[in-house]
């Protein structure tokens, strides 16, 4: 098999901005001192008058962009997403969120894949955050493709947005002429009859993997990609349910209130379906390098691969 | 408008407060009092509105960071005719777009929907901004209170706004020194608070009656001159200012008037207009 590329989506969003700032005049991007880590350094190269750094001040960074909102721009506000959805939640459901105020909120290094900063910068809780926001969309891309399609998606939306990206490199998966990115719709990858597994971000590729070495036991797997948390894709959701009966969710977060708690409430309302939800266990992160901490903590293909064996078995 | 109409107008803003407060049973009228001088420069000599087009581009902008006074601000949009004064008794009724702190999406002449302290103050900063990025000539004004002044994120947003210079933005702060709890000066001091505006580089102007119209007229005058820093005017004012009952009083922060109470502000606000109408 020849080398995968891989790119993180941290690069993909710096790469989009600078590229849409061409495009779209009232298109300014802030940022909280981590311009070099966000990325966003390559649109303030770009458009240096449209890039607005605010200092290590996060919970300031998100009233600006709701005054500049207010006043017409479209403005992307980027830090961590621990800082993001974390420091400034209130800022964030208050300033943006009730107003619903056109602000784009550009969250890197969500997730363990921070790796070697440990805890403090690892946010699993991000998801569950942002999508108890009333109008709140909430999109957490798997690539490089989706998460520059995301970008463009969600300036062209009218209201407040939440992208999650990563720190780590992720191998490109939607790569391919019929890619096409809709918010709010899930795409399917992979068709199985035994399980689904319905995967966000960093892990869509990881359940790919899971889904090869199921296939080589004998387990088919539905592998859908759901880049959209908020609004969720219902009914492709309750659709591959039907089909094979268990499902199973994948995530770089939390296991409580993320993209597994959304299928949950979906599927429990509408079909209720057995589902086991991988994540992070109500836990803390730590340090470490990023693929031996998604190793440990079960997110890697071949633990996905052994924990949907495990439940599609146990009967 | 001169002083006398000004002086007359704040009367009815004040009526509009003790009307909209006592309707609702609940709601902020020590501290809309203490601003309403301020809320009613603002709206009739100050700002660049037009209350028939709410959302005109280049408008005037005004951010109520201390937004529990809603009242105050309603009191005074419903004046300038932004909408009927007759809707200030829906205030925090369900249904009503007069909600109990400032709503943007719904109330005709809101700027900003505010009401978590702290933060009103950022969107103003995000505003001010936007005009000097667009190379606009409208101003921006928020006022916050003095208690308000606890919160870190008021510092971030002073600091921002210091570092870009933005001359289009004046603060103000409502400095009628109580707070929930108590005086301000025993919670948790903000004092003292000019030299802390002018370390984060504000051109700072203390106005020593900010109930009195030709101070304030005066200390806007100098805002607006005042180029390459945002200004901060800090002006002492008298919580609960014309109910004699409420004045300086901690406990009218957040309480509304019973009927009997009611009526006797409502007698005060009308003997302080015959006295101004013998002037």
């Amino acid at each position: 098999m020849s080398e995968v590329k891989k790119i993180a989506t941290r690069e993909s969003y710096g790469n989009a901005l600078a590229e849409l700032g061409k495009k779209y005049g009232d298109l300014v991007v802030l940022d909280a001192d981590l311009a070099g880590a966000t990325k966003t350094s390559v649109f303030q190269k770009a458009f240096p008058d449209r890039h607005i750094d605010c200092g290590i001040a996060e919970a300031n960074m998100m009233g600006i962009a709701a005054g500049l909102a207010a006043a017409g721009k479209v403005p992307f506000a980027s830090t961590f997403a621990m800082f993001a959805a974390g420091r400034a939640f209130e800022q964030v459901r208050n300033s943006i969120g009730y107003p619903h105020l056109n602000v784009k909120i550009g969250a890197t290094h969500a997730g363990i894949s921070v790796g070697e900063d440990g805890a403090t910068h690892q946010c699993n809780e991000d998801i569950a955050l942002m999508r108890t926001i009333p109008g709140m969309t909430v999109v957490s891309p798997s690539d490089d493709v989706e998460a520059r399609a995301a970008v463009e998606a969600a300036y062209l939306h009218k209201g407040p947005v939440y992208l999650r990206f990563g720190r780590l490199a992720v191998p490109v998966i939607n790569d391919r002429p019929d890619y096409r990115f809709e918010l709010g719709k899930g795409i399917v990858l992979r068709e199985g009859k035994d399980v689904a597994i319905i995967a966000t971000g960093l892990c869509v590729s990881a359940s790919l993997e899971a889904a090869e070495i199921l296939a080589a036991v004998g387990i088919e797997a539905k592998v859908i990609n759901i880049h959209t948390i908020k609004p969720l894709d219902e009914e492709l959701v309750v659709q591959a349910a039907r089909e094979t009966g268990r499902v199973v969710t994948v995530e770089e977060h939390s296991i409580i209130g993320g993209l597994g708690s959304a299928v949950c409430d979906a599927l429990s309302e509408k079909l209720p379906t057995r589902v086991k939800k991988l994540g992070i266990r109500d836990v803390f992160g730590e340090s470490g390098p990023a693929a031996e901490l998604l190793k440990k903590y079960r997110l890697d293909g071949e633990s996905i691969a052994a924990d949907v064996k495990a439940f599609v078995t146990e009967g | 408008m001169n002083t006398l109409e000004l002086q007359r107008t704040a009367l009815r803003v004040r009526r509009g407060i003790i009307e909209a407060v006592h309707a609702a049973k609940s709601g902020h009228p020590g501290g809309s009092l203490s601003a309403a001088d301020l809320f009613t420069y603002l709206y009739f000599e100050e700002m660049n509105i037009d209350p028939a087009r709410p959302d005109m581009p280049d408008r005037d902008r005004f951010v109520l960071s201390k937004g529990h006074t809603a009242p105050g601000l309603y009191a005074a949009l419903a004046a300038r005719g932004y909408f009927p004064e007759a809707d200030l008794k829906t205030l925090r009724h369900v249904g009503s777009y007069l909600q109990g702190h400032p709503d943007m999406k719904h109330t005709p002449g809101v700027d900003m929907s505010s009401g978590s302290l702290g933060q009103g103050i950022s969107a103003a900063v995000g505003m001010a901004l936007a005009g000097k990025m667009d190379g606009k000539a409208y101003r921006v004004y928020t006022l916050l209170g003095d208690g308000e002044l606890e919160e870190g994120q008021v510092w971030e947003a002073a600091m921002f706004a210091g570092h870009r210079q933005l001359d289009n933005l004046t603060v103000i702060v409502d400095n009628n020194g109580l707070q929930i709890d108590g005086p301000v000066e025993k919670v948790c001091s903000p004092y003292p608070i000019e030299e802390k505006f002018a370390a984060f580089r504000f051109h700072v102007i203390s106005v020593a009656d900010g109930n009195d119209m030709d101070q304030l007229r005066e200390a806007f005058a100098q805002a607006r001159a005042a180029k390459g820093q945002p200004t901060a005017i800090i002006m002492k004012t008298v919580k609960g200012k014309g109910v004699s009952y409420m004045e300086n009083q901690a406990g009218w922060h957040g309480k509304a008037p019973s009927d009997a109470e009611y009526e006797t502000a409502m007698e005060e606000l009308a003997k302080a207009e015959e006295a101004l109408c013998q002037k």
